[in-house]
């Protein structure tokens, strides 16, 4: 699995932190996503996916297609 | 094609207040768009097109393409659709500016960090309630002072001010009340507001009036300053209070569900999630097309105006979820878009999430024994107004 994120996209919703802090984490100064590990093993994947469907802004693909469409 | 009829995309059936009106699920079943009239006293009856299921209102809100239909006008007279300053005014770029100087304060990690404080007003509210005594209104005593409480002291506004406060969030948000009556009630809390900006302009405190002053004071207008503080306040403590007593009602009428609620703390997180779902306090979610677009193999036009319907979308049976009509705190957490979708999803979601997960439990703890001090039936349900709730709720113990 790979990710890939949208910063510009993002709005500091908060989701991807929620169901995968081990893989995403937010900037202090403005809750913008950050991508812990781009490659994260594969019991963290279905977190993963899960992170993609709930982000409100589609700002992150994972697997190199868009997850939430 | 039949003239629209008028129907509120808010309307709830008739004696079970949680439940979206029947026309609701029949425009959710129809294959063509349905072209509705909405009444609103505010900027007169409106047609739109009536978005109703769960799919279609979340890819039509990730879609630049439909936008706020209220877009700030600074030649219109102020309220609460016309406000420099509220999110909810503002599309695209103009609108993550604005949104961005924010989000910092909503991080998890910071939301998180709140806890202590959260469980501190809620013990003092547990404490007012019991010297109240049984009888006591829940809605003026526990779920109003909460989340009021809690915003008044991120944002830096004088909890001491809130009677007037209140009061002018509640005319704001009642979709009955005159556009003359609007503008003066905007006028009020914008006044206040102002004072208030001016005094952290002067002297930035320890909060987000104080922190958005000195990181991008030279940014904002102090008319955006001032609409930026009456959106988190507004929308900080009106919302969440109207879940804290419509949850609150609805599961003293679900004792085993409330049970779950009282003695799991690992069954918690998903309990709010569907209490969310059910209750969908920010009922209907208005839109205007800025170009042509298509839902489904339907175009919406270009100028035309839409309305989701968040009430019935959660309960949309498209989702694969056995009968979303019943309430079930154990179920795995369903999608609902109860804080909306896309560019303006929920700014304090996180927030509102732990007010609940705090309140909620520490309220049946305290009085295992709570129960509604009126018949069920008379309970004083809020079905008007933007954001669905309860007026007042006494109980007893």
């Amino acid at each position: 699995m790979k990710i890939e994120i949208d910063e510009g996209k993002c709005v500091a919703a908060g989701h991807c932190v929620m169901v995968a802090a081990e893989v995403f984490d937010q900037r202090d100064e403005d809750g913008v996503v950050v991508l812990l590990d781009p490659a994260p093993p594969e019991h963290l994947h279905e977190q993963v996916r899960e992170a993609a469907l709930l982000c409100p802004a589609n700002a992150i693909l994972s697997g190199g297609r868009d997850s939430a469409s | 094609m039949d003239e629209p009829k008028v129907l509120p995309t808010a309307a709830r059936a008739t004696g079970c207040p949680y439940a979206p009106a029947a026309e609701l699920y029949e425009m959710q079943k129809s294959e063509e768009l349905p072209r509705i009239r909405i009444p609103n006293p505010m900027i007169g009856e409106f047609e739109a097109v009536a978005l109703t299921r769960y799919s279609d209102i979340r890819s039509a809100l990730n879609d630049d393409r439909l936008q706020m239909g209220f877009v700030f006008d600074p030649d219109a007279p102020r309220t609460m659709l016309n406000q420099p300053g509220n999110l909810l005014n503002y599309n695209g770029a103009e609108h993550s500016r604005l949104r961005r100087m924010l989000t910092a304060a909503f991080t998890v990690k910071r939301i998180r960090a709140l806890q202590p404080m959260v469980e501190e007003v809620v013990a003092e509210r547990l404490d007012a309630l019991a010297a109240e005594g049984p009888g006591v209104d829940l809605v003026t005593e526990f779920s109003t002072p909460i989340p009021t409480q809690v915003i008044c002291h991120l944002l830096g506004v004088p909890y001491a001010d809130r009677a007037d406060f209140q009061r002018r969030a509640k005319v704001g948000l009642d979709i009955n009340t005159s556009r003359e009556k609007q503008i003066e009630n905007l006028a009020e809390l914008d006044a206040y507001m102002a004072e208030l900006v001016a005094a952290h302009r002067r002297e930035p405190g320890d909060n987000m009036l104080g922190i958005l002053v000195r990181d991008h004071g030279p940014e904002l207008t102090d008319d955006e300053l001032v609409g930026i503080g009456n959106m988190l306040l507004i929308a900080g403590h009106e919302t969440t209070a109207s879940m804290l007593s419509a949850g609150t009602a609805l599961l003293l009428q679900h004792p085993e569900q409330l049970a779950v609620v009282r003695d799991d703390p690992s069954a918690i997180d998903g309990a709010i999630e569907e209490l969310l779902r059910f209750c969908s306090p920010a009922t209907t979610m208005p839109r205007q097309a800025a170009a042509d677009l298509q839902v489904r193999d339907q175009v919406i036009k270009k100028g035309e105006r839409v309305m989701t319907s968040i009430l019935v979308a959660n309960r949309d049976p498209d989702i694969e979820a056995p009968d979303l009509d019943t309430l079930d705190v154990r179920r795995p957490p369903q999608p609902h878009i109860t804080f909306g979708y896309g560019a303006h999803q929920c700014l304090g979601q996180q927030l509102a999430r732990l007010e609940l997960r705090v309140a909620l439990p520490a309220l049946f703890n305290r009085f295992p024994t709570l129960a509604v001090g009126v018949d069920h039936d008379e309970i004083d349900y809020r079905t008007t107004a933007l954001v669905f709730g309860v007026n007042r709720l006494p109980v007893t113990w």
